[in-house]
């Protein structure tokens, strides 16, 4: 009877053989895919209990993990309420947003990037915490925008053209993010589903996810494109009270149906005053595919930009007749793009035409204080030559000095700064616009606003009167800072 | 005139003690740390609980000493630690519920468990000083084994638990007869077998090559078949009926050596199951569970669901290679977290390498099982030893492949480790009944100078050895033995030609 004991001995062999390969299977190759199953609460479990790195302004923690007495044992807090929920996001039950989710391999530390620290905790027995996540938001820009902006829906972005570093990020209606923090599912989700169905939708970033007619602030692309394809300055430009759009039976007038100043204006005026006409002839003088590359060289069309929150892509089209060329000259028609998108606009002619690529987190910082990593500014495209940068920045100081930007002058500060204000269609009051940069001969912030349906002014909103004061409370906050 | 020189063997009890040592310090240093991964102290009965699982671990030491001093000295450590893990998991899965609301305090009463186990498993070394004793009881054993099997259809006495009917309730205690059922199946397979295997092995047609048996030897395997099946259809237990069929044709394969057994075993089998598949929802079920446990559609089923294994799963997966450190995972998100899906359990905290490490004690027990059935020199404890080896790494395999999805899953414990006295009782029984056949197996022989190999019959002609052939026989198995063994002769030693002489071949 032994030699099939033996058989029995080497059958044994092979199922515990078997097992291993099963237990190999789920433990190692399928590990992945399991942990990021859906239904499996672990992850989440596991994110809460252990502390989460914090997400911080200026040295303060405007999220963090606080210690509480429930299954979960921790609960993500956020001091300051509202004023960072655009940068933050919330972190809870019911999902993540923002940075809370674009950073959420560091904050859990679970990152690659933490992998050293993770093996050196290991090893000495430390428990592992989250990485810190410093924000490039200066706390005094971020209030003056939300409280610039005030019940009216909208968005701000500020910039600092030399770097990319984001200085400011609203996005209005806002929401406190504490209230879908709590750790109590039921009321996390009821509060999730409140504001999912508010007016305005507040859980989504109108900074990074919405595209809207840019208007008139679009005029300094055409200008760009002008000023690289021959034009000056003092170019003049025919500026009738309407022009009859080629091939149609439409009349473009210019805001108010009013006159740009003589038949003809220079460059320079016409966006002094935001003549219609004759930036519609501008672009139908440059074609099409100048606008569009223009608007590509200053990252218009691109999918790919992460701040690291994800920004959609802001569009010029592809195909575009002689009158729809005319209307995108200014702006209008299917030309859109988000906020962030004006502030690089902004922002690249105000750093010597180089489009800085745009971010949020500065450092990451693991629990001991280690950097972890620093992001470092990097172009990300050369939009105009340095000439043409220097001619649109004294363009658009016209515009503050006597356009119509004035109401964003800061005394003994020369701002440079283009308004806008977007017809969306009949009937709805339009979006009102302004982008500008400070000083002009130094720029240390660039800033786009956005004033949904003209905000409290409604159809009396002109992205001057709108938009322009906001923009200067928020440069006022970085220069004084 | 040749001399068979004996090798010389160590008794190994030292060798026992020092492993011993080391499986209490797993089994204690387990304890420890799932105090400090949960609420970072030391759990405050530390002391009282070593100094209680050294004293079992080191009387059952002790009574090997006295009793069976030759007996394998890697068994016992080996179940110490396996028990010992087991309960530092149970504790830690108790601090999860305890947490959570839900019904907690299996620890204290797997303890209890424990104790009782070993006290019983070292009662069967001292009472029981010759395995060969139990082939008196073979048919003994087949009633005792139906009649377990039968227990918890009975009313009043049986229970239903989750869809299962193997439950009988005796006062406080509950109790899965099927589990001790496997200790006296194998008890009756080995006596009957050892009476029957050449029939079985050598009469009947040949077909395809396989040598089949005649009808009327498949007599007893046909209703041991039927029972197994009835065990799933009417106490709705796969997971019994596998583990007893599984022992039966590894039993019938060792005696007969005939490969055929095995084939028509497992068509048998995967016959009936298909049958029962078909016929009844809830093995259709376990099939779609199985197959399809990722769906969302068999996920979300409130009955039959495959909610409960992808649980462990996640609980697996969230281990990985090193798993989250003792009292640091959630092995409480599953359900039976602390017995049917303890190896989930132990998986996400002890990680991919804790679960190779305990799949190679239970490997390393069975070997040492069929070692000593091997080494045993009675076909009676071959097949006993064989058996109850098998049937160890057999429900080892059935309860971890179901919760890894090699096979479906199915209601079995696993041994030592999960939570449940009767699984406790029945496997240190299977312990202690193995110590005893290595003893047998192990114990030196007297130097043997007065044989030689002329002297000896020819082992593979022992059937052709002429009745007159006897007596010589007799003196010889004799004189191979300790003198102890001789007064057991007439029962169980030469009354079946098919005994071999030094059946160590």
């Amino acid at each position: 009877m032994n030699t099939p004991l033996r058989h029995v001995a080497m059958v044994v062999v092979g199922m515990f053989l078997v097992l291993m390969g099963g237990v190999t299977w789920i433990q190692y190759h399928q590990a992945g895919s399991l942990n990021a199953d859906g239904r499996n609460s672990r992850q989440l479990y596991r994110e809460f209990g252990g502390p989460r790195g914090p997400i911080v302004v200026a040295g303060d923690a405007v999220a963090r993990s606080v210690e509480v007495d429930d299954d979960f044992g921790r609960q993500r807090e956020y001091p300051e309420g509202e004023l960072y929920s655009t940068v933050t996001g919330f972190y809870s039950i019911v999902g993540k947003t923002a940075l809370e989710n674009a950073e959420n391999g560091v904050l859990t530390g679970q990152s690659d990037q933490l992998f050293f620290t993770r093996v050196r905790d290991l090893l000495t027995g430390r428990s592992s915490e989250g990485a810190a996540v410093e924000t490039t938001i200066v706390p005094a820009a971020q209030k003056a925008a939300l409280e610039g902006l005030g019940s009216q829906q909208g968005a701000v972005v500020a910039i600092e053209p030399a770097t990319g570093k984001i200085l400011a990020l609203v996005s209005t209606p806002s929401f406190d993010p504490n209230l879908i923090a709590q750790n109590d599912t039921a009321k996390a989700t009821a509060e999730y589903r409140k504001l999912e169905q508010a007016e305005g939708n507040p859980l989504r970033s109108n900074a990074t996810l919405e595209t809207y007619p840019p208007g008139s602030t679009f005029k300094l692309v055409t200008a760009a494109a002008a000023l690289e394809n021959g034009y000056t300055p003092e170019t003049k430009v025919d500026s009738p009270r309407t022009l009859r759009l080629p091939g149609t039976s439409t009349d473009l007038p210019n805001f108010g149906g009013e006159s740009c100043g003589g038949e003809q204006v220079s460059l320079a005026d016409a966006l002094r005053v935001s003549c219609n006409t004759a930036f519609a002839n501008v672009g139908m003088d440059l074609g099409v595919d100048a606008l569009r590359e223009q608007a590509e060289k200053f990252g218009f069309n691109s999918s790919e930009l992460t701040i690291p929150m994800p920004v959609v892509a802001s569009r010029f089209p592809e195909e575009l007749d002689t009158p729809q060329t005319a209307l995108a000259a200014i702006g209008q028609g299917s030309v859109t793009a988000t906020p962030m998108q004006m502030a690089m606009v902004a922002a690249g002619i105000a750093n010597d035409g180089v489009v800085m690529r745009p971010y949020v987190v500065d450092t990451v910082r693991s629990a001991d204080l280690e950097v972890v990593s620093q992001t470092q500014p990097s172009e990300l495209s050369t939009a105009v030559s340095p000439q043409t940068a220097a001619e649109l920045t004294e363009m658009m100081v016209g515009v503050v000095r006597s356009g119509t930007g004035t109401a964003a002058q800061i005394s003994g500060v020369d701002v440079a700064g283009k308004s806008g204000t977007a017809e969306t269609a009949k009937g709805v009051d339009p979006h009102a616009w302004f982008t500008a940069f400070a000083p002009a001969d130094d720029p240390r912030v660039a800033v786009a606003v956005i004033v949904e349906r003209g905000g409290d002014m409604g159809s009396d909103a002109t992205g001057g009167r709108v938009a322009a004061p906001i923009a200067r409370a928020v440069m006022q906050a970085v220069l004084g800072s | 005139m040749a001399t068979v020189q004996p090798l010389p063997v160590r008794a190994g009890r030292g060798t026992e003690l020092v492993l011993l040592v080391l499986a209490l310090a797993v089994g204690i240093g387990a304890y420890v740390l799932v105090g400090i991964g949960t609420s970072g102290e030391v759990p405050a009965d530390v002391v009282g609980y070593s100094i209680g699982l050294t004293v079992l671990s080191v009387g059952m030491h002790v009574v090997l000493r006295w009793r069976a001093p030759f007996a394998d000295p890697v068994m016992l450590p080996l179940a110490v630690a396996l028990n010992g893990v087991g309960l530092a998991i149970i504790y830690r899965i108790d601090i999860g519920y305890e947490a959570a609301g839900k019904e907690h305090g299996f620890a204290g009463r797997q303890l209890v468990w424990t104790g009782l186990a070993i006290a019983l498993a070292a009662a069967v070394i001292v009472f029981l000083r010759d395995h060969r004793t139990l082939r008196r009881f073979t048919y003994t054993a087949m009633v005792v084994s139906l009649v377990l099997l039968v227990l918890p259809l009975l009313p009043v006495i049986g229970q239903t638990i989750n869809g299962a009917r193997i439950w009988v309730r005796l006062g406080p205690a509950g109790l899965q007869p099927a589990e001790l059922a496997k200790i006296t199946l194998a008890i009756f397979f080995a006596g009957y077998l050892v009476t029957h295997r050449d029939a079985l092995a050598l009469a009947g047609p040949k077909v395809l090559g396989l040598q089949l048996p005649r009808l009327r030897d498949l007599g007893p395997i046909l209703i041991v078949w039927v029972a197994s099946l009835g065990v799933l259809v009417f106490e709705r237990d796969l997971g019994t009926s596998l583990m007893l069929f599984g022992l039966f044709v590894a039993m019938l394969f060792i005696a007969t050596e005939r490969f055929s057994w095995v084939v028509i075993g497992v068509l048998l089998f995967v016959g009936g199951a298909a049958l029962a598949a078909n016929l009844f929802g809830h093995v259709q079920a376990r099939f779609d569970v199985w197959l399809h446990a990722l769906d969302p559609e068999v996920y979300d089923r409130e009955v039959g669901g495959s909610w409960q294994l992808v649980q462990g799963l996640f609980g697996l997966a969230n281990g990985g290679l090193f798993g989250t450190g003792l009292g640091q995972g959630r092995p409480d998100l599953v359900a039976y977290a602390q017995s049917d899906f303890v190896v989930a359990s132990l998986g996400e905290e002890l990680g991919l390498t804790g679960l190779f490490a305990l799949l190679m004690c239970y490997l390393l027990l069975a070997q040492r099982g069929l070692r000593s059935a091997i080494g045993v020199r009675d076909g009676f404890g071959k097949l006993l030893a064989g058996g109850l080896a098998f049937v160890l790494a057999w429900q080892t395999f059935v309860v971890v492949g179901g919760v890894t999805r090699i096979i479906p899953l199915t209601g079995l414990t696993t041994p030592f480790v999960a939570y449940g006295g009767s699984s406790l009782l029945a496997n240190w029984i299977i312990v202690a009944l193995l110590l005893r056949i290595s003893d047998d197996a192990r114990r030196p022989a007297p130097a043997m100078q007065v044989l030689t190999i002329d002297d000896l019959p020819d082992p593979d002609e022992d059937d052709a050895v002429p009745a007159d052939a006897l007596p010589a026989r007799t003196s010889s198995v004799a004189a191979a033995r300790p003198a102890r063994t001789g007064s057991d002769e007439d029962a169980h030693g030469d009354d079946h030609p098919t005994e071999r002489i030094g059946g160590v071949s």
